[in-house]
């Protein structure tokens, strides 16, 4: 038996090539390779999920053994009693506060400690502390500085040399944007990365001919890294903002939610409904935040990706 | 020349924001950690008169149940690192080198985990019916789940950047697909399961909300929730000195691994997420 070799066209190579690289993973017996991964997904996060969209409808409480279907009740009493638009209202203002202010600080972060000398090296460690410290842990050490006798007060007061009793995180109107604050000043090393990890990819080639063409530092980052690190924009930007509109320990540590309910943000709330027992009513709220989180974040992944470039 | 003064000017600026920026609320954490509860009332930056190192974090451990804590905690994370990093790299590699729009359709399925967050109180339903609830191993499966789409892009991302070209000749030379795997994939993914092993480890050491939903017997609790129980307890006399030993304890392990692995962190998120 003699087989025909094919005339080696560029066609040929095309085809072969991508028959060899279906072959080294896929088929149907690569495809198993998955099945860990997959059944540990689907059990404990699509599943929940997926009754998230019964559970919600339901009276389902641990004060009875018995769960009914009420319809849209639960989101009613919600809506009636304010905590929906509140805690809703609350975390978005919380996630779009994070994203901006971590993405700000940590874009000139990255900027500053591009280039890859041994004491940048330490102060990117540096950065990333915060990150390493808890997230609860950071609350109580927040709450401490911020405290009426807490540390900041204290300097201030040395500094101006008369007593400051400012109260960090009991005003109802600008507590909020103090945690913002305090949760951006944690992650804002992961972003710091991302974008370090984003320069990374900028070809050195091009800025040297762009820097001989006589083009300035501003021009160059402008557009050359700009652009070019749009892919590291998408990913800080996204997980950033969902990271943050799922915010609970920060809040929780610093100001359980106070005052009143000006940083109940709608972690915390499930947080006080699963206390007082009402399953259903928070697993209602839950499906609110996984929708809002859905509806917020899908449009960004495809604006931030349409806008990036291919080199 | 104008340059170099330049640079050192950013360094300069650098350096005084990284000590405003972490030194000053760090050292305010250890003063105030080694101070008595008669000099925490007010908390100062000032360093203590009188050093209680010993007695304020030994309480810490003692009280706060700290060793307890440190053993649950190691044995919901490092499960949970080997189990992400091992099963969402077999996927990854399939996903990166498959053509097919099925397993494309699949992949994207996998990684909604890093855009949308996970169900907490159905979780537990969903713990009861496996006979989880309470169980560490039942926490392991929700911080794998987790954090395996965040494992699975950055990793399939890593892999795209492989050349194929030794999988193919391992293939021809007759290794089968796991070998294949095993020992020619497996171990260029090395500096990508660094990072991704870091990241997974900061998000579940740390972890308290869920932590909190899923288990209940103070013999079971992780340090977050140790942390947690003690602040609850303590605030109310301002115990700062004992909180800020606490935390000081139950973040060294995670500080310890960072300053560890550090170096191959930035190189895996180069080739997985932002290309």
């Amino acid at each position: 038996m003699e087989t025909e070799t094919p005339v080696p066209t560029l066609s040929w190579y095309a085809t072969a090539r991508r028959r060899s690289k279906a072959r080294v993973s896929g088929g149907a017996a690569g495809f198993l390779l998955t099945t860990p991964a997959l059944v540990i997904f689907a059990v404990f996060f699509l599943l929940p999920n997926i009754l998230n969209f019964a559970f919600a409808f339901t009276d389902w409480s641990t004060y009875s053994s018995q769960v009914n279907f009420i319809g849209l009740a639960n989101f009613r009493e919600l809506w009636r009693d304010g905590s929906l638009v509140q805690s809703l209202e609350t975390t978005l203002l919380y996630g779009v506060g994070v994203m901006v202010l971590q993405n700000a600080i940590a874009l000139g972060l990255a900027l500053g400690l591009e280039r890859d000398t041994p004491w940048n090296r330490v102060l990117r460690v540096v950065f990333f502390v915060p990150l390493l410290i808890g997230p609860l842990a950071t609350g109580y050490v927040w709450r401490g500085i911020l405290a009426p006798t807490g540390i900041l007060n204290h300097t201030l007061s040395r500094v101006l040399g008369h007593g400051v009793t400012v109260q960090w995180l009991g005003s109802l109107h600008w507590t909020l944007w103090v945690v913002v604050a305090i949760h951006a000043w944690r992650w804002c090393g992961f972003s710091m990365l991302v974008y370090l990890a984003g320069l990374k990819t900028v070809p050195e080639e091009l800025l040297e001919s762009a820097r001989v063409e006589g083009a300035s530092a501003l021009r160059r980052l402008w557009h050359i890294k700009f652009p070019l690190m749009a892919p590291a924009f998408t990913f800080s930007a996204v997980v950033t903002l969902v990271g943050a509109m799922n915010t609970f320990d920060v809040v929780q540590a610093t100001t359980g939610g106070g005052p009143g309910v000006s940083t109940r943000v709608v972690d915390v709330y499930m947080f006080q409904q699963f206390g007082s027992g009402l399953l259903g009513s928070a697993t209602s709220m839950g499906l609110v935040l996984f929708l809002t989180v859905a509806a917020v974040g899908l449009p960004l992944v495809f604006i931030l990706r349409r806008r990036e470039v291919q080199l | 020349m104008r340059s170099r003064a330049l640079d050192a000017l950013r360094a300069t600026f650098l350096t005084l924001l990284a000590i405003a920026f972490v030194g000053v609320p760090v050292w305010a954490v250890l003063v105030n950690s080694a101070k008595s509860l008669a000099e925490v009332s007010p908390l100062t930056l000032a360093p203590p008169h009188h050093w209680n190192i010993g007695s304020n974090y030994g309480a810490a451990i003692h009280r706060g149940d700290l060793w307890h804590g440190l053993l649950n905690s190691v044995l919901v994370t490092v499960p949970t690192i080997l189990l992400v990093l091992v099963t969402s790299a077999m996927a990854a590699w399939v996903f990166a080198r498959s053509r097919s729009r099925a397993v494309r359709g699949v992949y994207y399925v996998s990684i909604i985990g890093v855009l949308v967050p996970p169900a907490v109180i159905t979780e537990i339903k969903v713990l009861t019916w496996l006979g989880l609830e309470g169980q560490h191993a039942g926490l392991v499966g929700v911080y794998s789940a987790m954090t395996m789409s965040l494992g699975i892009l950055l990793i399939t991302g890593f892999v795209k950047t492989l050349p194929i070209e030794l999988e193919e000749a391992a293939r021809l030379d007759g290794c089968s697909r796991f070998a294949t795997f095993l020992r020619i994939v497996l171990p260029l993914l090395s500096p990508i399961l660094t990072t991704c092993g870091i990241f997974v480890a900061i998000l579940t050491w740390n972890e308290f909300f869920y932590a909190f939903f899923v288990l209940e017997a103070q013999s079971k609790l992780t340090l977050p929730l140790d942390l947690f129980q003690f602040a609850s307890a303590t605030l109310y006399v301002n115990n700062w000195n004992l909180i800020f030993a606490f935390v000081v304890l139950s973040s060294l392990p995670m500080i310890v691994a960072y300053a560890l692995a550090q170096r191959r962190v930035v190189a895996g998120i180069t080739g997985g997420a932002v290309k």
